[in-house]
């Protein structure tokens, strides 16, 4: 049984962020509910209102601008994401990874926005944004930012958003010519133990470019410089012999912890299996001249 | 516009319009059981993993359990109990009795719900398709190869995606 709230309706994101510095610590905002109203439900946290992000109009949609970059509403759907064409053709990466969150129910109803919100460390979309250098719009009454997605994540369940400020878009820029990615997790309970993310940029037979990022694993998702470092910039041969020792680097710099999912070392470990799979699979698109992102 | 403790709201409920006023804490499954006394909505895990509680919101599979009743204003919600005429079962009941595809049936409702849900979005899946759709529903009876024959075997009836009216 859910404890009895105050639901508020705005109708703009101005009104939304008022609403939220009017009631402080008592108002949070509300999309998908997917992930907050399974800790209200538990008592885990309470809140006297909740701001339904969804009656303010235009937070859902999804576009794609001149140059490519994808944007998408935060409060645009797993469901909406996995389905979209604009997505499946030009993000298939992302289409994949939206295709395979949790269970049906929870994409019919889950934001992207709200996924990225609540934090919760064991989640699929953080890395793989990560690695398209994706941004975040945080938007106020009287001003908005934006931020790295590599900056929006504080902690578990915590991000750099101030008290009153909305997540109103997610910008994913397109990757550079010859490029593709991948997403590969694993778990066995219903949210991932491991998710790794790679994009790699080929250049003439060599690796022009190589990003790495892992979540789920530790506090927050994150990239990984210095498994990156080991594969940039080299023949593709010498990034695939370099890829045991990367594996190994990010998975000693997830800052992987014991909990349900799995031991500490256990994911570190898998950590390098999943960045060896996801290169091979960016790699093998890239070859084959199919999805090029 | 000031918060608000109740909301109004109009529903349709296998085919059937409700005026209602919930509280906005109060969740679809509480709405659905306790107001409308459909307790063909089961409720069991309470964490959208298992998918006892499936129902249908317009054509979204959703979790009644943690969806909030007042999410459910101008659809139309379908629960098992609309998908039978009298006696005569919709065919992914049929194709479940069939092949034997419950045991206890405390998941059969949610099973089915997610199933009319599938083949409503790919009326001819494929057994990797079915099984990739339906890992959010969970038996803990019979294993999955009877369920898994009988979504099969309904994709293959005539009609089984027959929309519309309530079903």
């Amino acid at each position: 049984m859910l404890r009895p709230f105050e639901l508020c309706e705005p109708t703009s994101v101005a009104e939304a962020s008022g609403l939220l510095a009017q009631h402080g610590d008592a108002a949070r905002l509300y999309a998908g509910g997917t992930e907050l109203l399974l800790a209200m439900k538990e008592g885990l946290v309470h809140y006297d209102y909740l701001v339904n992000l969804k009656t303010v109009p235009g937070l859902a949609g999804l576009r794609r601008d001149a140059d490519g970059t994808l944007r998408i509403g935060a409060a645009a759907t797993h469901r909406a994401l996995e389905r979209e064409p604009l997505v499946r053709e030009h993000f298939p990466a992302l289409a994949r990874l939206e295709a395979d969150v949790a269970n049906v129910r929870v994409r019919a109803v889950g934001t992207l926005g709200g996924n990225l919100c609540f934090a919760e460390p064991h989640a699929d979309p953080g890395p793989l944004l990560q690695v398209f250098a994706a941004t975040a719009r945080l938007e106020r009454a009287g001003g908005e930012r934006t931020v790295p997605l590599t900056a929006l994540f504080r902690g578990p369940y915590e991000t750099c958003l101030e008290g009153d400020e909305v997540l109103t878009e997610i910008a994913v820029p397109p990757l550079p010519p010859r490029s593709a990615a991948a997403y590969l997790k694993f778990g066995y309970l219903e949210r991932p133990s491991v998710g790794v993310a790679v994009a790699l940029t080929l250049d003439d037979g060599r690796v022009a470019d190589a990003r790495v990022a892992v979540g789920c694993v530790g506090p927050v998702p994150c990239r990984m410089p210095e498994a990156e470092a080991m594969l940039r910039d080299r023949a593709i041969d010498e990034s695939v012999a370099a890829l045991a020792e990367a594996g190994r680097r990010a998975g000693q710099a997830a800052d992987a912890v014991t909990d349900l999912h799995g031991s500490a070392d256990f994911k570190a470990h898998l950590v390098g299996v999943l960045l060896k799979r996801a290169f091979a699979q960016a790699l093998a698109s890239l070859r084959d001249g199919s999805p090029v992102l | 516009m000031d918060p608000m403790k109740e909301v109004p709201m109009t529903v349709t409920v296998n085919g059937e319009r409700h005026q209602l006023t919930v509280p906005p804490w109060e969740t679809l499954i509480e709405c659905l059981r306790d107001r409308l006394g459909l307790l063909g909505v089961k409720k069991s895990c309470e964490v959208q993993v298992c998918g006892a509680c499936t129902v249908l919101l317009d054509d979204r599979p959703v979790s009644a359990c943690t969806v909030l009743a007042f999410e459910a204003r101008g659809t139309h919600v379908r629960t098992i109990e609309g998908l039978a005429r009298g006696d005569d079962l919709h065919p992914v009941q049929a194709a479940f009795v069939e092949h034997g595809a419950l045991q206890c049936g405390f998941c059969t409702p949610g099973m089915i719900m997610a199933t009319v849900a599938l083949l409503e979005e790919n009326p001819t899946p494929t057994a990797d398709q079915v099984k990739r759709y339906m890992r959010g529903n969970i038996c803990r009876c019979t294993g999955y190869k009877r369920i898994l024959e009988a979504i099969l075997a309904a994709s293959r009836q005539p009609g089984h995606a027959g929309p519309g009216d309530g079903r």
